[in-house]
């Protein structure tokens, strides 16, 4: 496993914001935000994997894109390799862009159906180095070769690829400018199983040969549990716990961690007749108009009276443990029996 | 088997379907037998194209005919052939004595009718009742598809409910005529884990409560282990392995069976250091397939599996896979 104590951070993430306005009525005055992101901070230790896992809406693709500032983030710092990226200047962010880069979750769409795959991967080296034709050529097919697609597929058109070889091509892209950070969103959802194993496989090995380090959004905890070091549980805009993969799922802290993984189905017959299982009761409620308190209090099955007065404090509860609770907070259950 | 009165209400021979193109035809469904018992789970397995959801469409006649066309076969329901039956049939048993639940529950929700008028039509149409009978039936089936609320719920629209209550909209719709058989293409593949399992554990519920047979297809084969009694995995519009659900995972006989069992990382557990990968793709079928359509992906492949499409071979214990290759023996079958 990845060794923190050596690492160096890539990427550090304090605050972060990301605030959508809600516009009403027939002038459009803003009368509300949605919270898609609300206070999210993390690191994340050069060549490491963190996995952001979390349910549909709870913000983690749209995390994933504010720290590439494909969103302008309403608040917060995003430090990559020690330069600020959440409020660098149009020319700054150019000249950074090449470093960090990004392999979409639908290869279908995220992939210009009109130009040919050697354009595509071809394209970022136009935009961003000053490479002549031949040179390019030779790149691209360097990287064709790198993600395991034929070359002599290099002028063909992304319908003419499987959803697997087309997620290949989205990498090479990625690839092509030699990043040291890339976020991978959902990469994987639109595959069938057996090809996403192909996928993440090629992405460990990329990033043992070139030293990368990913941000990997995923709703699938097993394929987490898989690929990163640490993982982030992400609920309705913030970071609920952070924690190196082996405690994480061996021992998750926070409630609605452990909920989640109870609630990943199991391939096993018999441990489905034996395993207790937590069944959360309701669903998310709306980013819009989160919970007083914890925003997992309206579906916490151990909730207290604390938990719907007082947000909860992300701390680090035990040595590289963080979370998001009452239930690991001393001082706070203290106070809170002295106010009962 | 035994002869004479069928013990089940679902039985499947030698179904056939084909899609005709412009570039030739497809050979979605070669030669699918399969049953279902009375109350029994059926899981359906396998990767997308491998002919499952057209199965189960080509055994309601759901499919657009053309390009679809079911070329042989018999499907026996409660004593009628599905195969040969007229359009006025079919249409009055689909959503009545068949129900069905689809993948995504905003699409197949009608977006434009409040979600009490979809529940009521298949009560009026199939069943008769009136108006005002309709409208109690449906409160009762939403309540017993746990939506809080019901009768005030009845005049809202689809958009107004979340993913998961969409989904008990669609399976309250699928009880609602009281069916012997449902089939459930992907229920619960669009929705989060957490409401994932809300669903699944109401399935069960209702299961004990109803006694319908269920055909549950899904490519997830943790929710196949926590919900089917018995499986049929397929590949290449055929069925490859069948076996009640215990003894699949613990004893599996084809090949694609087990590389799928391998592939699937585990939450729990040991934590594997690399992904078992299944090379290649599977096929789409230009012609019925006269060699095993899994050998260009299979470790195990010898030169019959080329000459020859394997047929299911009998196991005992309810188990049988279409494979020449015999694991317990390490070599390949002599039949």
């Amino acid at each position: 496993m990845f060794d923190r104590s050596a690492g160096r951070k890539l990427l550090e993430v304090k605050g972060l914001k990301m605030y959508f306005p809600i516009r009403t009525g027939l002038l459009r005055r803003q009368t509300g935000n949605v919270k898609a992101v609300d206070d999210v901070s993390f690191d994340i230790y050069e060549g490491e994997t963190l996995g952001l896992v979390g349910e549909s809406g709870c913000g983690k693709s749209t995390c994933g894109r504010a720290v590439l500032r494909l969103y302008e983030p309403t608040e917060g710092s995003i430090l990559l390799d020690g330069e600020e990226i959440a409020h660098a200047p149009f020319d700054k962010l150019r000249r950074l862009r090449p470093k960090m880069q990004m392999v979409f979750q639908d290869p279908q769409a995220s992939l210009n159906p009109r130009m040919t795959v050697a354009a595509i991967i071809g394209e970022p080296l136009s935009e961003h180095s000053d490479m002549d034709a031949g040179a390019r050529l030779d790149r691209i097919y360097e990287l064709m070769d790198a993600v395991g697609l034929n070359r002599d597929f290099a002028n063909r058109y992304p319908h003419e690829f499987s959803g697997g070889q087309r997620q290949r091509i989205g990498i090479a892209r990625a690839l092509a400018l030699n990043p040291k950070f890339i976020v991978c969103d959902e990469p994987i959802a639109a595959l069938d199983v057996s090809i996403q194993a192909q996928v993440v496989n090629l992405l460990e090995e990329l990033q043992d040969r070139l030293g990368l380090t990913y941000l990997f959004i995923s709703h699938d905890l097993s394929m987490v549990r898989h690929i990163a070091d640490r993982v982030a549980v992400m609920y309705l805009g913030k970071v609920v716990e952070l924690a190196p993969r082996d405690g994480l799922y061996d021992d998750p802290l926070h409630p609605y961690t452990k909920a989640l993984l109870s609630a990943v189905p199991e391939p096993d017959p018999v441990l489905h007749d034996t395993a207790e299982r937590t069944i959360l009761q309701g669903d998310v409620p709306s980013p819009a108009n989160p919970p007083k308190g914890c925003n997992f209090c309206t579906r916490c099955p151990s909730v207290m009276e604390i938990c719907r007065q007082i947000d909860p404090e992300f701390r680090e509860v035990r040595p590289g443990r963080f979370v998001a609770c009452h239930h690991y907070n001393e001082d706070t259950n203290q106070t809170a029996d002295n106010a009962a | 088997m035994p002869d004479g009165a069928t013990p089940f209400v679902l039985d499947v021979k030698d179904l056939k379907t084909v899609f005709r193109t412009r570039r030739g035809e497809v050979h979605a469904v070669n030669d699918v037998s399969f049953t279902l018992k009375p109350g029994e789970l059926l899981g359906v397995v396998g990767e997308s194209g491998s002919g499952k959801s057209v199965t189960m469409m080509s055994l309601i006649r759901l499919l657009p005919m053309p390009p679809a066309e079911i070329r042989g076969g018999q499907v026996m329901f409660e004593g009628e052939d599905l195969a040969n039956a007229s359009e006025e049939t079919m249409r009055a048993i689909r959503g009545a004595r068949i129900g069905m639940i689809f993948q995504d529950p905003m699409t197949s929700l009608n977006p434009v009718f409040t979600v009490g008028y979809q529940v009521m039509e298949p009560l009026r149409k199939h069943m008769g009742l009136s108006k005002h009978q309709a409208s109690d039936r449906a409160v009762e089936l939403l309540e017993l598809v746990g939506i809080p609320d019901a009768r005030r719920r009845l005049g809202d629209y689809p958009h107004q409910f979340s993913g998961g209550m969409r989904q008990r909209v669609m399976i309250a719709i699928a009880l609602a005529c009281d069916p012997k058989v449902l089939i459930a293409d992907e229920p619960t593949t669009a929705l989060d884990v957490t409401i994932q399992a809300q669903i699944l554990e109401l399935i069960k519920e209702l299961r004990q409560k109803l006694g319908m047979a269920i055909v549950w297809i899904t490519h997830d084969l943790g929710v196949i282990a926590g919900i089917a009694d018995r499986v049929m995995v397929m590949y290449g519009g055929q069925v490859v392995e069948q076996a009640p659900v215990r003894e699949l995972f613990a004893n599996p006989q084809h090949p694609y069976t087990r590389m799928l069992l391998e592939t699937v990382p585990h939450v729990r557990g040991e934590r594997a250091a690399k992904l078992q990968v299944i090379e290649g793709q599977p096929p789409i079928l230009g012609k019925a397939p006269d060699s095993c359509s899994f050998r260009a992906r299979c470790p195990q492949a010898f030169d019959r599996c080329a000459a020859e499409n394997p047929a299911r071979f009998e196991l005992g214990a309810d188990h049988d896979t279409a494979c020449f290759w015999d694991f317990k023996t390490g070599a390949p079958r002599d039949v």
